[in-house]
């Protein structure tokens, strides 16, 4: 196993100095200069004159070449350091810390439904499959997989105005701080990003569970006179499970993108709404560097799926 | 052995009988093949009807829709659906219908040659990637690694900033989110096509690597390539929906789904129902039509191909 961890950790490495290649060129050599996009902006935003772009490029260090751009950048980031907001001052990383716990408490909650919903409905749906509630299911699954989930969240916020006349709070509240304010503005977004996860999951477990279903040990268990209950959960449930973490670990990176347009359907202040704001604002060092927190998560939580992987099924250490 | 053959050739082998016919035309086979889909799965056709509607829609869009898609009628502002506005009209009194309809254009445009796009490229990358091997597989695979480290949504927003918005650059960035998915299975595909009799045979008489490639190897792989692009269609009308809703994808005053539903809940304390109904009710139609048939062809075409998509 530590081998294995060794190995895969050594493998994420040039992923990740990828990720900041990709990002840094897409953010400075494709348009010629990030502050160029906020020159071109015409569109009644703040326009910097020539005088005050020169120093501004002189301050960011922008009319330096670009390899040492670079090296600059993977130095402050390394040290912790990612700097500011280019319209508001504001340190980065403290927005991050601020509303970066609300979108993981919402991927979290959704990844949390999709077991609650969606685990049971699969292995009931492969258990009695081609009856009627497996039927069902299976329509409910293949909705709910298509359905947008920014979409679903316009439809809650449709309806909770509409029907109950209560919007959420948009302020942004902590869960430590205030954890009833925290949740009426948490738990509708993750259940909007939810839903679809949770089909997502069910459809995985069904098809997981009926190839489990075939093996010999199933027929060997069965032989050997075990309840069917126990049957179930013991050797089906279990070895059913594998895929299903799998696709959990990359569900919660693919949420991060989600969140960001159910982020925007709820007004949400969390990190994608932080993303939209930058992009819009053509906030370059905070595009940059969000963009970064994000590639950099999604690489950990595929690490993490990897090793779990790893840990559950011991063939594939050996690979 | 010339005797054995011998007595062979005075008589047609058993299987050369009546029974079998000689091979049909194109045209007849796959009209054959179309009836056999049609009865084996009742679902896919009619997502795949569906699908050509939608394309018909798109094509007839200036004779379908009742009125012009930037057409503001202030007479109409916020007007609930009536026979005037079968689906409503918008903020400043644009037929919801007609930009629906008109938003099948732009939707179906995206998606479609987003997907041909990034699914080609995947396409060529996955079978040199697959066949080449050792060093060359090596690096393309920390390439893709690299794309594939970003959620498709933040990849494409990152691109979008980079090359702006507008209609070709939307294009672009979705197709460059779908070059991951395709290049992976069909290196899978290949890599097990690879270690064939016939791709060992042509390579022992020393068959050229891209003939083979071209030959023997990208053939077998069109049936899965078709299989992908279908449901990566799905991925990509819900790419572009997502982008356009943000903001950041098709710039507004031209209608698309994702647009559409934009500023909707912003724009008053009573949002109307059916601004955010109808443009929505339009994407997961196709989306799940896109879905419907990708895992209908992936049967008929290739059953196998079921384990490499999970």
């Amino acid at each position: 196993m530590t081998r294995y961890i060794l190995r895969r950790l050594l493998i994420a490495i040039p992923t990740l100095i990828g990720i900041t290649i990709l990002i840094f060129l897409a953010m400075r050599v494709l348009p010629g200069d990030p502050l160029a996009m906020t020159m071109s902006e015409a569109s009644g935003k703040y326009v910097l004159s020539e005088a005050e772009l020169a120093q501004a490029r002189a301050s960011l260090g922008l009319d330096k070449p670009y390899y040492q751009q670079y090296l600059a950048w993977m130095k402050e980031v390394l040290s912790g350091n990612l700097g500011h907001s280019f319209w508001t001052k504001e340190p980065i990383s403290a927005l991050i810390l601020r509303r970066g716990p609300i979108t993981a408490e919402i991927a979290l909650m959704a990844v949390l439904f999709s077991w609650l919903v969606g685990v049971p409905l699969g292995m009931v749906s492969a258990f009695w499959r081609n009856s009627l509630l497996d039927y069902l299911s299976r329509m409910a699954i293949t909705l709910f997989i298509a359905v947008p989930s920014f979409w679903v969240g316009l439809l809650i916020v449709l309806f909770t105005v509409l029907v109950l006349t209560w919007r959420p709070p948009l302020s942004i509240v902590q869960l430590w701080e205030d954890p009833l304010t925290n949740l009426s503005m948490t738990v509708l977004p993750a259940l909007a990003l939810g839903l679809g996860l949770a089909a997502g999951q069910a459809r995985m477990t069904r098809s997981s569970a009926l190839e489990v279903l075939y093996e010999d040990y199933i027929r060997t268990a069965r032989a050997k006179g075990l309840a069917e209950k126990m049957v179930m959960w013991r050797h089906v449930f279990k070895n059913a499970m594998l895929p299903v973490i799998t696709t959990s670990g990359l569900a919660l990176g693919g949420l991060l993108g989600g969140a960001v347009s159910v982020e925007r359907a709820f007004g949400v202040p969390g990190l994608g709404t932080l993303l939209v704001q930058a992009l819009n604002d053509r906030d370059w060092m905070m595009i940059q560097n969000l963009v970064l927190i994000y590639g950099v998560i999604f690489a950990a939580i595929n690490l993490l799926v990897d090793l779990s992987y790893a840990w559950f099924d011991p063939r594939i250490r050996y690979e | 052995m010339s005797e054995f053959s011998s007595t062979i050739s005075n008589k047609p082998p058993l299987w050369a009988t009546d029974a079998t016919p000689a091979t049909p035309g194109l045209l007849k086979r796959g009209w054959r093949a179309l009836l056999r889909f049609m009865h084996n799965s009742p679902v896919g056709t009619i997502a795949a009807l569906i699908w050509i509607l939608l394309i018909l829609i798109a094509i007839f869009a200036p004779s379908l829709a009742p009125y012009a898609p930037q057409e503001a009628d202030y007479g109409a502002i916020r007007q609930a659906p009536s026979a005037q506005h079968l689906l409503g009209a918008d903020d400043i009194g644009r037929d919801v219908l007609s930009r629906i309809i008109f938003g099948a254009r732009i939707t179906l445009l995206v998606s479609i040659v987003s997907v041909l796009i990034g699914d080609l490229i995947g396409f060529f990358w996955g079978v040199t990637s697959g066949y080449l091997g050792q060093r060359f597989d090596l690096i393309s695979q920390r390439v893709l690694d690299v794309l594939m480290s970003f959620p498709a949504l933040i990849l494409a927003l990152l691109l979008l900033v980079a090359i702006g918005a507008g209609l070709t650059t939307v294009i672009i960035a979705i197709a460059v989110t779908r070059i991951p998915s395709s290049a992976r299975v069909i290196r899978s595909v290949v890599l097990s096509i690879k270690e064939t009799a016939y791709v060992e045979a042509a390579r022992s008489v020393g068959v050229r690597p891209w003939r083979i490639m071209l030959v023997h190897i990208a053939p077998q792989c069109i049936a899965p390539l078709i299989v992908i692009a279908t449901l990566n269609l799905g991925a990509a009308i819900f790419a572009e929906s997502a982008l356009s809703f943000l903001g950041l994808g098709i710039p507004p005053p031209a209608p698309s789904w994702g647009n559409m539903l934009g500023g909707v809940l912003a724009a008053s304390f009573r949002p109307s129902w059916w601004l955010v109904i109808f443009p929505g009710l339009a994407i997961t139609i196709s989306i799940m039509a896109a879905n419907l048939l990708g895992d209908a062809l992936r049967d008929f075409l290739d059953p196998r191909l079921r384990s490499r998509l999970n």
